[in-house]
This record gives C-alpha cells, structure tokens and sequence, in this order.
C-alpha cells in the first residue's frame, strides 16, 4: 500500500513485478499482428459479408483485447492490490455505458420521426 | 509572382478588421520585448536550464498555472468583447461572423487552456507535496504533457491572426463543423489544438493516479490523504476513462474533414447526432474533473481556516468517487431536445438529479467543518465561503434544467448561460483562485497583499452576481445564447437591452477584480515579507511541514504518517515535546531534465500546423520528429543522479533558517 520504493526513479528493478519475457512480447505481437490482419482480409477480399464479418470483426478485436491484457499489460502477474485489474472492470463498465448507452439513444432517434 | 505572394498572405493571415490589426501589432511587440529582455539580462540559459527542460513538479506546475493566467486574461477579454456588443447590439461592434468566432475561442479556451492548465498545475504544485513524494512517479512524462498541452494551447491561439479563428461553437457540432459548412482552417485549428494538449491531459490524469496509488510515504493509508488529493485522484480517473472519448470523438471528425469521410456527415450514412452523443460523453465528465478539485481546495481551506478537521472525511470521499463515477451516467441532459424519445429523457434526467445528492453531502459537510470552528477571514477562506451560495443557487438551477420536459423551455436560452457560468465560476474559478491564494506561500515563500486581495475578491463577487443574474431573467424572456443583435431598432424590441447592460457592467467589474489581482501579484512581489517558518495558515497536512518554497527533493526524510491531518498532530507532539523521531539522511535520487519533451511537442506542433493547412511538406517532417525524438528516447539511459548527505545538510539548514 504504501510507498513501492523511496527512491523510485530506479525502483524498476528492484520491486519485483516480472515484466514479461522476450519471448512473450514476440509471441503477443505476432498474435496482435494476425488479428488484425484476418478481419482485414475477411472483408477487404469479400471473403464474408453481412452478419458473418460484423461477427469475425467482433470476435477478433475481443481477442485482440485480451492479449493486450496478458502480453503487454501483464494482468495475470500482477500483484496485489489489483489495482489493474480494477482500473480494467471499471474500464469496462464505461466501454459498455458508451456502447449500449449510444445504441439506445440513437435508436430512438431514428423511431421517433 | 507578387500577385501570388499578396493573395497568399491576405488568405493566410487574417485581416480586415482593427482590433486583428491591434492584435497582431501588440502580439509582435510582446514576442520583441521578451527577446530583448532574456537577451539583456543573458537569460536564455536560464531558462533553458532551469525551465524549460526540467523536470521538477513544482516548476512545471507554476509554468501550467502562468500559462493559465495568460489563456484567462485572452479568453476574459474575449468575454468582455462579447459583453460589450450585447450592450450595444446595433453599433456593429462585433459582426456575426465575429461573434461567433469570439464565443467559440472564448469557450474552448476557458475550459480547455484556463481551467485544465489551472488545475493541473495545482495537482502538480501540491499532490506530491501532500503524500509525502519527492516528484510524481513519471517525471519526464509530466514534463511531455506540460509541453504538449502548451504548443497545443499555441496552435489554437494562433487561429486568430493565421488562417481564421474556429467558429462553429465550442464543442464544434456538425453539420456545422464540418467540411462542406467550414470549409476553412478554423476548425481544423480547432481540431489540432485540443488533439494535441489533450494527449498531455491524458498522460497527466495516468501521471497523477500513479503517484498517488504507489507514491504515498510509509503510514499514508488512502484514507489518510488530505482531501485535494482525493479529489486529484478522483479527477484524475475521470481524466483517464473520458479523454479517450474527446480524442476518438475528434479524431473521427478530423477523418470527416480531412479524408472525405461520413461518420457525422448528412449524407453517406452519417449522422451528425452521433457526433453530439458521443462528444458530449466526454463534455459532461469533464465539467467534473475540472470542479472536484475546486471542491478539494475547499475542503483543505474550511478545515485549515476553521482550525477543524473537516467534518464527515468518509463521507466526502465516497461523495466525490461517486460523482466521478456517475458523472459518466448522465450526459444525454445536454441534448434532451434532440429527440430521443420519453424513455431515454426520464431516464437521464433522474440520473442527473441523483448526482445533486452527494454534492449536496459535501455543502453540508463543509457547513459543518465551519460550525463552531475558530473561523478567521483570509482572501482564501473568502472566496471559499463566496463559493457557497453561489454554488447553491448554481446547482438549484442546474436541478432545473435536468427537468427534461422544462429543459425544452430553458435549453440553449441565457438561463443555461447563466447556470454553467454560475458553477463554472463559482465553482470552478473561484476554487482555483482560492487554491492559489491559499498554496501562494508554499510556491514562492511570501504571502500575497491581503488588502489589494479583498478589493478583488470583493470586485469579481459583486461583479459576478451583477453579471450573471440578470441573465437568468433574459433566458426566461427567450434571449437565446449565441446571438450578437436583438434588433433593438427593427422595431420588435423584446425588452432585453435594460438586462443585458446590467449583466456587462457586470462584466467590467470582473474585469477590474482580474486587475486588482495583477496588481496584487505584482505589488506583493515588490513588497512582502519572507514567510520563515513555511507554515503561514498554521495548517494541517503535510505540504506545511516543509520550507516555503520546498527544496527540490521535497523531503529531506520521508515522514512517517499515523493519522489525518498529520502535521496538525504533530505539531501538538512537537508542542507536546514528543516529535515523532525522524530517519537518518540518505542520499536522494532524482530524475535528469530533459529537452525531449520540449523538443517532441514542438514537433507536434508543426505536424499539426501542417494539418491545418493541409501541407504535407510540414506535416510529415514534423510526424517523422516526433517519431525521431521517441526512438532517440527509448534508447536514453537516462539514470538521475544523488543529492549527497551533505548538500541536504546545508539545504536544509539554509532554508529552515536558524530554528
Ligand atoms: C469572466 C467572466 C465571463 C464572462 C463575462 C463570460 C461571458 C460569456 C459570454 C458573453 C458568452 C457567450 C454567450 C453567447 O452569446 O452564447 C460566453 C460563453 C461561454 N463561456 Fe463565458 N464568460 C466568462 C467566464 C467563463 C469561464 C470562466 C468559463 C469556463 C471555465 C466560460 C465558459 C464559457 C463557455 C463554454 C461558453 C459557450 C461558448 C459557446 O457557446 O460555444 N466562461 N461567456
Ligand atoms: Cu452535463
């Protein structure tokens, strides 16, 4: 809780958060490097339309999501508090009010006239 | 060739009209007399050194807070230019097209380069000095989103001579805002300015939660900080989950503008609603980021001034962690008129209503903190107590416009004019003046003239209430906000000129409360008394225990924390004969200047003036900067240095005089 370290301009080192492997980062980036090209593939080349990319799209930018959070935010290792992980759920409770609060206004907007 | 180079200029600068030409004549004057004198007085290094590449929390804080002072007297005089066109609405002193760029450069800058910039350089002035800190946790960002959030500020002010101002209302709504009905720079002035110091709003909320989560010195529990920590956390969270919004909101309009888009245009799929639902996710937010730390100061000052500890500690924290969060619940009360049907209305209109409960909380809990207190009457517990009323009749009012089916009578009228003024004012402002009067002496080691300080407190409190009363009359008579002429002469005179000359008086006396202070500052750097002891207010959390102004590694040991309002505590063991012991002296490790975050913003700076203009030949070799000045610190093993024992000894014994 209190003070990590009093000098914590050097403090990197030495407070023992692990802060991934090499081998990690190369691993989450070529993972991110795939998702982001199969949903642009999918619909550059016309290989689905309709429903089916809307779910593609969907479905790899959640994935994309999560190994952000594993590779490159290090959420699994963090220690506690948790103060990721809560900074994460409290993210996506805003993302959610953004998403569905949007659909919902404007959805009106397009009945009421 | 000439013929070229005259059509050129006469698009690029902006002309035609005399206050342009004053502007442009006293801007060259200021740019001259400032060379001339860093020249003369062989300045230049020290400023470089000392200023511009440091980065100690405490300077950039005082330069964000200059820089706000400067951005309030341009956006005041945009006010007063405005004021004085609606008291004489048939003299043509402002035209239209004028009018509507002053509201809109007026609007953008109080709230974007006035009161962010105020605000963060208080949190960087006091936070760390109030959890016991020795800088915030990443000081080179701090210095990056001092830099960025300064060359945006310069590209958004430079919209005035070059180009044409943005004129298309301060969140820049489309249709209006876009391409086909602001085919010039302005609004891509608009666009550049706000990207650009927003990455550094951003980077500074990120900044400011990490310090105060990981930074705190040994026994600081969070539920022992002082109160204007809690609410910079607050603030801050609130930064990091909305300005995201801003930047993509912006971004996807920029596309709009720039690449021939359709996310908000009238054809093609768009729709500009979108655009006011999205930006607006973001607006409402940010009204509360900006007013919880006014609130925090005066939480700080009711206590200090009271001789109190502040009455209901819990339940203030909870009160502004839940406004931030629920700040996010309610921003479709800005745009009830826009049609989105009876449930969505009812829906955020009880939402806003709810978010009036736990500030009404704090107003009790700051009564309370007064009740029996040993109140005594500096300009900062002044303004601190002016605050109150207004703020009550501001948020009453507020109440009233969340009452959808009434907000369709009250929207876009002077009556929402004069509620936003009334909280932004008496909240805000008057939380950021009362913060500085307040922290004056810690910063620079002397107290302010108190005289001088009540001429204008007095002045902007009389001033404000002169101002912005009438207007709720006006609203309630139909005066619509954004208009420069109610045809007065034309023969349908709606009986709004007697109001609307009482509401610029008004204005001016502000003006001459703004002048009182400068002379203030200026009189008080001439004459004061250095405050010795550091601890001018007798005062209660942490930052009074150090020398006024701190040293540069704030604390020579870091204090052991047991309590609330620990200082206060242990200046009664210190009277008491039993002073908490403290460590032996270490040597302390701080953090290298650097000139990245200068140079990376001026580079910013270009690109975005490339953007502008649609000139690619600057945009380019200013994104490649930025990218250069990345790699080039990414690969900078940049390690600080010690402060050894002996210097601290002799710092310390310099600055803590003999006792
Ligand atoms: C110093 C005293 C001030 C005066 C006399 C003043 C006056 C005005 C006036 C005359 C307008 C234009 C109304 C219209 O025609 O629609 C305006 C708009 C506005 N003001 Fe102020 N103002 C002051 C301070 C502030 C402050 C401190 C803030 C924010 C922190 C602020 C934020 C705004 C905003 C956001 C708008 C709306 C701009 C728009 O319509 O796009 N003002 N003000
Ligand atoms: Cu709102």
């Amino acid at each position: 809780m209190a003070n990590v370290n009093a000098n914590h301009h050097d403090s990197h080192d030495h407070h023992g958060e692990s802060h991934g492997s090499v081998k990690s980062y190369v691993i989450g980036f070529i993972l991110s490097i795939v998702l982001t090209i199969i949903p642009l593939v999918v619909v550059l080349q016309g290989w689905m339309t309709g429903n089916a990319a809307i779910a593609v799209i969907m479905i790899t930018a959640v994935l994309q999501f999560l190994i952000q959070m594993l590779f490159f935010m290090h959420l699994k290792e963090e220690k506690k508090p948790r103060y990721n992980l809560l900074a994460l759920l409290l993210a996506l409770v805003i993302v959610v009010t953004v998403v569905a609060g949007s659909i919902w206004i404007m959805m009106y907007n397009t009945v009421a006239h | 060739m000439w013929e070229n180079i005259k059509t050129f200029a006469s698009e690029f600068f902006v002309t035609g009209d005399p206050l342009i030409y004053g502007a442009d004549v006293s801007i060259a004057l200021t740019l001259v007399a400032i060379v001339f004198a860093l020249t003369y007085f062989k300045k230049w290094q020290w400023l470089w050194k000392e200023w511009i590449t440091t980065v100690d929390h405490k300077k950039i804080g005082i330069m964000y807070i200059l820089c706000s002072i400067l951005m309030l007297f341009r956006g005041g005089v945009d006010a007063l230019l405005m004021r004085t066109q609606l008291a004489m609405p048939d003299m043509q002193f402002l035209n239209a097209e004028h009018y509507n760029a002053i509201f809109t450069t007026h609007g953008v800058i109080m709230i974007l380069f006035m009161a962010m910039p105020f605000m963060f350089g208080l949190f960087n002035i006091m936070v760390p000095l109030q959890i016991g800190a020795r800088d915030v946790a990443f000081p080179f960002l701090n210095s990056l989103s001092f830099w960025l959030f300064f060359w945006g500020a310069m590209l958004f002010n430079m919209s005035f001579v070059i180009g044409g101002s943005p004129d298309a209302g301060w969140l820049a709504y489309p249709p209006l805002s876009g391409i086909d009905h602001s085919p010039g720079v302005g609004q891509n002035f608009y666009i550049w300015g706000i990207q650009i110091s927003g990455i550094g709003s951003l980077m500074t909320g990120i900044n400011f939660v990490v310090t105060i989560l990981k930074m705190r010195t040994p026994g600081m529990k969070l539920m022992r900080m002082p109160m204007f920590t809690w609410s910079a956390l607050s603030s801050c969270l609130t930064i990091m989950l909305a300005f995201p919004i801003l930047t993509v909101t912006l971004a996807m309009l920029f596309i709009d503008r720039f690449a021939g888009g359709h996310f908000f245009t009238l054809d093609g799929g768009g729709n500009p609603m979108m655009y006011i639902n999205l930006i607006w996710m973001w607006g409402h937010p940010e009204v509360y980021i900006v007013v919880l730390p006014a609130f925090g100061v005066f939480s700080e000052i009711f206590a200090t001034f009271s001789k109190k500890k502040l009455f209901g500690y819990t339940s203030m924290v909870l009160a502004m962690m839940s406004i931030a969060i629920f700040s996010f619940f309610t921003w479709a009360h800005h745009f009830f008129t826009m049609g989105s049907g009876a449930n969505v209305n009812a829906f955020f209109a009880v939402t806003t209503m709810l978010i009036a409960i736990p500030t009404g909380v704090k107003i009790f809990n700051w009564l309370f903190t007064m009740y029996k207190g040993k109140i005594t009457f500096e300009t900062p517990m002044l303004w601190a107590i002016s605050f109150i009323p207004c703020f009550v009749i501001g948020g009453m009012t507020g109440v009233m416009l969340s009452v959808a089916p009434a907000d369709f009578q009250f929207h876009n009228s002077y009556f929402l004019i004069a509620h936003f003024h009334q909280v932004l004012i008496g909240g805000v402002v008057f939380g950021f003046f009362a913060g500085l009067y307040y922290w004056w002496p810690k910063m620079f080691g002397f107290r302010l003239n108190e005289r001088i300080g009540k001429w204008a407190f007095w002045f902007w409190n009389i001033g404000f209430y002169v101002c912005f009363m009438p207007q709720y009359g006006l609203g309630l008579m139909g005066m619509t906000r954004r208009v420069n002429e109610y045809d007065w002469s034309q023969g349908w005179d709606m009986g709004w000129m007697p109001l609307n000359i009482v509401s610029t008086v008004g204005a001016f006396l502000m003006g001459i409360g703004f002048i009182f202070q400068v002379w203030q500052i200026a009189y008080s750097i001439k004459n004061h008394k250095r405050d010795v002891n550091g601890d001018p207010w007798n005062g209660r959390t942490l930052e009074w225990s150090l020398p006024s102004p701190a040293p540069v590694y704030n604390f020579a040991t870091l204090p052991k924390i047991q309590e609330v309002d620990s200082w206060w505590e242990e200046k009664e063991r210190i009277k008491a004969g039993k002073p908490t012991p403290q460590a032996p002296l270490e040597p302390i490790h701080m953090p290298d200047n650097s000139a990245i975050p200068f140079i990376q913003s001026l580079f910013w700076f270009i690109a975005g003036f490339g953007f502008v203009f649609n000139w690619m030949f600057f945009a380019i070799p200013g994104l490649i900067g930025v990218a250069v000045t990345m790699i080039v610190r990414s690969f900078q093993k940049d390690e600080g240095y010690y402060i050894p024992v002996d210097e601290i000894k002799k710092t310390e014994a310099s600055t803590r005089g003999a006792g």
